[in-house]
């Protein structure tokens, strides 16, 4: 079996997020991180590998320095790291991110595509499904169980208040969510050794089937009007009353925000 | 394309178990205020299997027409059916705009539709206006006007972005459950209805349902909860945190909690938030009998509101909470799941 993992490197939110004088965000000063969905989708893959014996293959776009997590992904098992970095992809939205990544996935075979459902700088949840259309494959979102049988993988798909066990025969694309399992470490040897393997760096000629119209900043649909930081709040309102009265102030403010 | 050729605010109306979702009337509710803006009128698109008796329902909540795609296939959701369903609506009809909610099924819809139909998607949107792009006049570039403004969080949060999809139509996004506000509903209201049906034959994308589990989760994850009832070391004791647990049920939300709650083995680890524990951003947080450190205060600053119960008018918490009451929590927490139980029972 092969299997194709998408990953992002990411910066990492979580660690509290910095930023500069200005009021910018500082992404120099925050580490950069593999995107815990994705991770979450490799280990999948890996545990995929063990189970049933795969070929993992790791394909992440990005900068040069994306490489990074390309490395972390052979660490921890993984059999090889595609890197897809040109000049022309940079400022993509999720169509030609998608489109990108499709026309990179088209030079490999697959029987299974795991991306993680969202990266948390973007938190879009879309290049996943998007690839899987144009492949044309079935797509398998959020999924928190997978199993392989014969030629269908079987997967438990999440939603907000159930679950579907579904069938899907492969082809086929799953989302990870980072619930999905806890993922292993790198192994110090693995380590070693991924610094030494041989990671693979496409451009924009690697690129199979795909529209210069599709890619980077000019192949995108969707264009930033504005960007500013989020303005941080300060204290609110602070009462000291009796209990009844307490609870009358929070139920109005719970039902003036349509909470209750 | 034809950019002109498209007109018209269109919404998914989310449906299942052939009951309408709440954020079908929320999308409705501010499609009317986009409607009103470009002067033309909002259709709902109602996908599944016999559904075609809720039209009515979305015409109470502000739909001027309802297309409805019915057949056998659209029983359970399944991501190509609708897909096809989705995507043949609007390559017939065309229209200008089109909303989705961004909940699990939306979220798996709307980007494969967006990718079939070739046009761009916002994800998440939290606030929607028309208006022009680029917002001020650039020399040498064309300024259109009446274009969807689509705003939204990125970042985790910490950047507000607004977005604008000037050459591709439809003009979609999917929007954060919550957000809209429904109309009040107009009884007598009835909608044009028209079936439509693109035919459905099952190809390779089309995907079996072995089995459906409807499930109340027992382990949830504090991170995907939109209302947290969370607990310090004020609570007390490990008994106590059920007049939390009270709150939390009669809310519909989770309880979590601080980390000397975990530290005192109050509560397991996965509850924590803050700094070493879990971050989390719901629409409301309840932070009882917690101090608010600055690594607790690190894990939910995010949170939309910040309700703070505490006795100690002095603690941190209260800088960064919306509305603090300074109090004795074991007074006011039964009470205000008392009020709230009333208001639900009264409502249903």
């Amino acid at each position: 079996m092969k299997i194709v993992v998408c990953v992002k490197q990411v910066p990492d939110t979580k660690g509290g997020v910095k930023f500069n004088p200005d009021g910018t965000l500082d992404r120099g000063a925050m580490l950069a991180i593999m995107n815990p969905d994705d991770k979450a989708g490799l280990e999948a893959a890996l545990r995929l590998k063990d189970e049933y014996g795969a070929e993992v293959t790791v394909v992440t776009m990005g900068l040069p320095k994306a490489d990074e997590v390309l490395r972390e992904a052979l660490a921890m098992g993984a059999d090889k790291g595609i890197l897809v970095t040109d000049r022309v992809l940079g400022g993509a939205d999720t169509w030609a991110t998608s489109t990108t990544l499709a026309g990179a996935i088209r030079n490999l075979e697959y029987d299974l595509i795991i991306s993680g459902r969202q990266a948390i700088d973007g938190d879009t949840a879309q290049v996943g499904p998007q690839i899987s259309e144009h492949l044309n494959i079935p797509v398998i979102s959020y999924a928190q169980n997978i199993k392989i049988e014969g030629d269908s993988v079987i997967v438990e798909r999440q939603y907000e208040d159930r679950y579907h066990v579904v069938k899907a025969k492969m082809p086929c694309l799953i989302t990870a969510l980072s619930e999905l399992n806890e993922p292993r470490y790198m192994t110090p040897g693995g380590i070693f050794d991924a610094y030494d393997a041989e990671v693979t760096v496409w451009g924009r000629a690697d690129l199979k089937d795909v529209d210069d119209s599709n890619l980077g900043l000019k192949g995108s649909p969707t264009q930033i009007a504005k960007a500013s930081d989020k303005v941080r709040k300060g204290a609110g309102e602070v009462v000291n009353l009796d209990p009844q009265e307490s609870v009358s102030y929070i139920m109005g403010k719970l039902t003036e925000k349509h909470i209750i | 394309m034809g950019l002109e050729e498209y007109k018209g605010v269109y919404i998914f109306a989310q449906q299942v178990d052939n009951k309408l979702s709440n954020i079908a009337f929320e999308l409705l509710g501010k499609a009317r205020d986009l409607a009103k803006d470009l002067n033309t009128d909002v259709t709902a698109v109602l996908i599944g299997c016999g559904v075609k008796g809720l039209a009515d329902e979305l015409a109470q909540y502000g739909a001027d027409k309802v297309i409805v795609v019915d057949d056998p296939e659209l029983k359970e959701y399944r991501t190509e059916p609708y897909a096809h369903a989705m995507a043949s609506v609007i390559n017939k009809y065309k229209p200008e705009i089109m909303l989705v909610g961004a909940t699990a099924i939306g979220r798996d819809l709307g980007p494969r539709v967006s990718a079939r139909v070739a046009t761009g998607l916002t994800a998440d949107c939290t606030k929607l206006d028309i208006g022009d792009f680029p917002l001020n006049p650039i020399e040498g570039r064309e300024q259109k006007h009446n274009q969807l403004l689509m705003t939204r969080p990125a970042f985790g949060g910490n950047t507000i972005a607004t977005i604008a999809c000037p050459n591709h139509r439809p003009q979609m996004a999917t929007v954060r459950p919550g957000v809209m506000q429904a109309i009040d509903k107009i009884a007598d209201a009835k909608a044009v209805v028209e079936e439509f049906n693109p035919g459905f034959t099952p190809n390779n994308n089309y995907v079996e349902i072995l089995d459906i589990v409807k499930s109340v989760v027992d382990v949830v994850d504090i991170m995907d909860a939109k209302i947290l009832v969370s607990g310090g070391r004020g609570v007390g004791s490990p008994e106590n945190f059920k007049i939390l647990e009270d709150l939390a049920a009669a809310i519909g939300g989770e309880v979590s909690c601080s980390r000397a709650v975990v530290d005192s083995g109050w509560k397991p680890k996965d509850l924590q938030v803050g700094q070493t524990g879990k971050t989390v951003r719901p629409n409301v947080y309840f932070a009882i009998g917690i101090s608010g450190a600055i690594q607790h205060v690190a894990g939910m600053e995010e949170s939309d509101i910040i309700v703070a119960i505490n006795k100690d008018e002095t603690a941190p918490i209260f800088e960064v909470a919306d509305y603090g009451i300074v109090g004795d929590l074991n007074k006011i927490v039964p009470e205000l799941t008392k009020q709230i139980l009333a208001v639900k029972a009264a409502k249903a």
